[in-house]
């Protein structure tokens, strides 16, 4: 009886038919696909992306060549060099991060104790030439300046829970 | 006598013109049937297909074929060149070839002769050297090896494929495509999918396999043997394999509407709420119609089920389908015999 019933199924393509009756309702249901450049997914305020060194308000620079981001940095990503400057207070001369050595794990900004040094939801960047890839005291300054508005907004939403 | 000479001249323009203006929207269909494969499968798996070249999309195709004339054709070392190169010829040649006596509708065909049907059987035949020649030619195992498998497949094939034929000729009485059509006037209920529907089912499958389409494409066979039978060809050659391809599955669905399902008949023939209206009477409409149905049918079958092993195929092509078949020409034997099925109703 059971090799009956089985023989009548395959001959008669039962299965078959319910195959294609899935693929026949998908065929019709809305698409996941997101146009990319047009459209884009929302972005988490802890995405970490680009990197940006900071200012204050006053538009003093933030970091105070601590080192701490450098000491942290388990892929040896971050270069600083440090002087004191006329005023007597201590900053940076060199603050350099190699993208290509960054492995994005946002410890350096974890550990900045003036919130100087940040990942910003930046992910769309690109380099013409392959020295570009060392992001420069000028060039992370420029990147602070530039999205300095997300970021603040981005710290402040998250800031219940640092 | 000149002006015998004139006429025959006049006669074969015109019959080239034809040719023409049937090989070019063939072209032009072959075109857009794998934009319109790439738009069904990315539908039926959530995605959208292409959608950046154009509106939608739509220039898609021209790119594609742009890409692969521009691409070098490489000659493999050692190949036999001279079938290297006949070989895509050849596997195109017939499929575009037995359009000749397709009938788009009561009088658009390019040469109305009584053995249509023994013609595009000669013709499917053919396609199939292009194949092995190919795969023998290319000097390779994975080619050899498709070429292999595509020719056991599409022998076996082919004689389920004919049996399903003869039933339509036992019930229509002719070979000739246009009486065959003609044989199955009235409504979608008169055509011979439904007395034949087995051979209608069997047809279509086999259809699927003679065309080495998924779920039969193990001559193709990407994740065990690359690409089969045309692994080494690359740029034009490939497009011509790939033109080859699509045009015989048009030519399948062509040919599954014009033997089971009325050809260019309306479906609604013989309805009083349609009367005499468009939708009632038979025109090249409702064949294109039917061809593109059917040719949506090997899409949405491809995104469905995944491929059979070749030990599978062979079981289904000679113990399952070939038994059917000359079980259920018998029946169409008896309902012809009887007068079950009347003929041209």
């Amino acid at each position: 009886m059971n090799t009956i019933t089985r023989f009548l199924k395959s001959l008669l393509l039962l299965e078959l038919a319910k195959g294609a009756a899935v693929t026949l309702r998908y065929f019709f249901q809305p698409k996941f696909t997101v146009h990319y450049p047009e459209e884009k997914t929302p972005k988490s305020n802890r995405f970490r992306g680009l990197h940006a060194l900071r200012r204050y308000p006053n538009g003093e620079e933030r970091c105070i060549a601590c080192k701490l981001c450098e000491a942290v940095c388990p892929a040896l990503a971050i270069t600083i060099d440090s002087t004191q400057r006329e005023d007597g207070t201590r900053r940076t001369t060199r603050y350099e991060i190699d993208l290509f050595k960054c492995i994005f794990c946002g410890l350096c900004e974890e550990s900045c104790p003036v919130d100087s040094i940040v990942l910003t939801d930046v992910a769309e960047y690109y380099f013409e030439d392959p020295s570009e890839q060392t992001m420069t005291k000028d060039k992370l300054l420029a990147v602070g300046d530039r999205y300095e508005e997300s970021i603040a907004a981005n710290r402040r939403q998250d800031a219940a829970y640092r | 006598m000149s002006e015998t000479l004139w006429d025959q001249l006049i006669y074969i323009v015109i019959l080239l013109l034809k040719i023409v203006a049937v090989v070019v929207p063939l072209i032009l269909t072959v075109a857009y049937y794998t934009y319109m494969e790439r738009k069904v499968i990315g539908y039926m798996q959530l995605r959208r297909g292409p959608n950046r070249i154009g509106p939608a999309g739509l220039f898609q195709p021209f790119a594609d074929v742009l890409k692969l004339l521009l691409k070098e054709i490489v000659l493999p070392a050692n190949a036999n060149k001279f079938l290297f190169v006949l070989a895509p010829v050849l596997s195109l040649a017939p499929a575009f070839a037995a359009w000749v006596v397709i009938p788009f509708n009561d009088w658009m065909v390019i040469a109305d002769i009584d053995a249509g049907l023994l013609y595009l059987l000669a013709m499917s035949s053919i396609g199939v050297y292009g194949l092995i020649i190919a795969g023998w030619a290319s000097n390779s195992k994975y080619a050899f090896l498709g070429s292999i498998r595509s020719c056991a497949q599409m022998v076996s094939y082919e004689i389920a494929m004919g049996f399903a034929l003869v039933g339509v000729l036992i019930l229509s009485g002719s070979l000739n495509l246009t009486e065959i059509v003609l044989a199955q006037q009235g409504g979608l209920l008169d055509w011979f999918w439904l007395p034949l529907l087995p051979l209608f089912v069997v047809y279509i499958i086999s259809g699927l396999a003679e065309t080495n389409r998924a779920p039969f494409d193990v001559a193709e066979g990407e994740s065990e043997i690359v690409a089969g039978f045309h692994v080494e060809y690359a740029g034009a050659a490939f497009a011509v394999f790939f033109l080859a391809e699509y045009a015989n599955m048009i030519l399948i669905s062509a040919l599954t509407a014009i033997l089971f399902a009325g050809g260019w008949l309306s479906p609604f023939e013989g309805l009083w709420l349609v009367g005499d209206t468009f939708l009632g009477q038979g025109s090249i409409f409702w064949f294109l119609l039917k061809t593109v149905f059917f040719m949506y049918l090997f899409l949405w079958w491809r995104a469905t089920y995944p491929r059979y092993r070749y030990d599978q195929i062979m079981r289904l092509g000679w113990k399952v389908f070939v038994p059917i078949t000359m079980g259920w020409v018998l029946v169409a034997a008896v309902f012809s015999v009887f007068g079950l099925v009347v003929r041209g109703s």
